[in-house]
């Protein structure tokens, strides 16, 4: 499995990671500050939980307090270990804040991998707060503390779905001469974006072509959106 | 094919795996149709190269990169036949990754048996050795631990308890977090480990001193000898898994200090697992044979003998004929 390389050489921090099947998947993880977030989340929901188990099983005498002791043990050590590996990566805080954890290859995470990067998450709380896995993560370009180093995990924000795409209907038009892959891109981007622009943005970008489509400033954008219309097809 | 006629045609195919994805992220089974799932994400692939090379518009490529990614996410799925797989790690994988670790085993041991012995023997000729380790109430509260005229042993027998399930929670808590942190601090170019083994062993050795000295000899070695054998086994696998960690780091070879990092601490999760099992098993012996008195000292011995012989052969020779065929 090649190592997941930086998308493009900009300030990206996505990460293009190829699959078995030849496609790039592009994950994008998550910084510092939204996984404290997350874990802050996670521990006062842990510490909430352990104040209502000491509460109700110290009533019930030393079994209780042994068996409470066995939980308090289990919601310390494994309370994210179980979460990640039984609820696809996520704790409860890291699903609040759309996190999730899996392999550096972007398969979910195993029980090996969370075991070892929940384990040795008590290097990077030394010395004290996260000191050593904020360092580690700021020093790394994939936000990994030492445990997911160790482990080669990585904690990526589950992507959303992008809006769905409205296009007003429009006669196409072909364009006056090919354009290569990138420039159909971005006529295509023009074309499905003309509800988020401002027809004062929208004049001033098509404007921009108007001396190579041979036509006036103020024609320019309702000649490039046919032109998008064209590219688009019809169905 | 121009992206509108593609969009049409392929339209079905991605909502029928939108569905399934649904399903899958729930946690629900697929049921007949699980066969077409793979076959489908196949597609989707092929469709998203597609998209890319024909150079369809940005916002149907990302729709289907989210969708490549979710069904990436399903299909990848961690085994989920966790008894099968630790069943077959106790018959025959345990011992051999331990055996594989021999080495850093054998240098575990020596650091924390050695610390152990020595600080023991010193202890036991020079009484007040063991105020520098431990406070004046410490040693009180060992000493009434091991009175031979107590009831019970070990922690809480003040209590007078008979209830051992407070004790075998004590153990697996107290236990398995130091198991852990010796295991984890190794991470810190070993020398966490190497603080934990040296701490646990001066501090194990300088106890078992006075308690020799004093005359408590009996009550102390009839109560260790049982779950030592898997107690003191583990703490020294979780060193050497940590030294482990700690010899990636200062010694990785041809490999980046990263990689050897990696593959170190993944064959390290093998080892932390037996620990677990091992302390879980000490933690029970203890709490439910150790402590109890009613058994004469000789009849102590002879089982704890036999747990370590166990123990040895199950290291020395679990695992080995598949080995050979």
């Amino acid at each position: 499995m090649p190592p997941a390389t930086p998308a493009t050489s900009l300030l990206d921090t996505r990460l293009r990671v190829e699959t078995p099947e030849g496609v790039d998947l592009l994950l994008s993880p998550a910084s510092a500050l939204t996984r404290a977030r997350a874990f802050a989340v996670d521990l006062a929901l842990r510490a909430a939980l352990s104040l209502a188990l000491l509460g109700v099983l110290g009533r019930l005498g030393e079994l209780g307090i042994g068996l409470g002791l066995i939980l308090l043990f289990l919601l310390n050590w494994w309370y994210m270990v179980l979460f990640e590996v039984l609820n696809q990566g996520r704790s409860p805080g890291k699903q609040l804040f759309g996190l999730r954890v899996v392999h550096e290859d972007g398969t979910p995470v195993g029980w090996g991998a969370a075991l070892l990067r929940n384990l040795l998450r008590f290097v990077d709380m030394l010395p004290l707060g996260y000191c050593c896995g904020l360092l580690a993560s700021l020093a790394n370009p994939r936000f990994q503390r030492l445990g997911d180093l160790a482990a080669g995990t990585l904690v990526i924000h589950q992507p959303r779905a992008p809006a769905a795409v409205q296009l007003e209907p429009m006669t196409p038009l072909p364009a006056p001469f090919a354009l290569s892959a990138a420039e159909q891109r971005a006529v295509l981007a023009y074309g499905e974006r003309q509800r988020q622009l401002s027809p004062a943005r929208r004049e001033e970008l098509a404007g921009l072509l108007a001396p190579l489509l041979g036509v006036t400033a103020e024609q320019a954008p309702l000649r490039l959106q046919q032109i998008a219309a064209d590219l688009r097809g019809t169905p | 094919m121009k992206q509108a006629q593609f969009e049409t045609r392929h339209q079905a195919d991605w909502q029928a795996l939108a569905g399934q994805l649904k399903l899958l992220e729930q946690g629900r089974p697929l049921g007949a149709q699980a066969g077409e799932f793979a076959a489908a994400y196949r597609r989707l692939c092929q469709q998203l190269a597609l998209a890319q090379g024909r150079a369809y518009s940005t916002s149907l490529v990302e729709r289907l990169q989210l969708l490549t990614l979710r069904a990436h996410q399903q299909l990848y799925r961690p085994r989920q036949n966790l008894g099968p797989r630790l069943l077959g790690f106790l018959i025959h994988g345990f011992p051999r990754q331990v055996r594989a670790a021999r080495r850093s085993i054998l240098l575990a041991s020596l650091l924390f048996y050695g610390s152990l012995l020595g600080m023991g023997l010193l202890v036991y000729l020079f009484p007040d050795l063991i105020y520098s380790l431990l406070s004046p109430q410490q040693v009180a509260r060992m000493e009434l631990m091991y009175d031979p005229d107590a009831s019970r042993l070990g922690h809480f027998s003040e209590r007078g308890s008979s209830d051992d399930w407070l004790m075998f929670g004590f153990y697996i808590m107290n236990n398995i977090g130091i198991a852990f942190k010796t295991f984890a601090s190794g991470l810190l170019l070993g020398l966490g480990s190497l603080f934990f083994l040296l701490f646990n062993g001066l501090n194990i050795g300088a106890v078992a001193g006075h308690l020799l000295r004093i005359g408590y000899d009996q009550t102390f070695l009839s109560f260790v000898v049982g779950h030592g054998a898997f107690e003191l086994t583990a703490i020294t696998f979780a060193g050497a898994a940590g030294l482990q960690l700690g010899g990636a780091l200062l010694a990785p070879g041809p490999r980046s200090r990263r990689a050897a990092l990696r593959e170190t601490a993944r064959g390290c999760v093998g080892l932390v697992c037996g620990v677990i099992g091992l302390l879980l098993v000490a933690a029970f012996i203890e709490a439910y044979w150790s402590s109890v008195t009613q058994f004469s000292a000789t009849v102590k011995y002879l089982v704890g003998a036999m747990l370590w012989l166990l123990v040895g052969a199950y290291f020395l020779l679990g695992g080995r004929q598949r080995q050979a065929a």
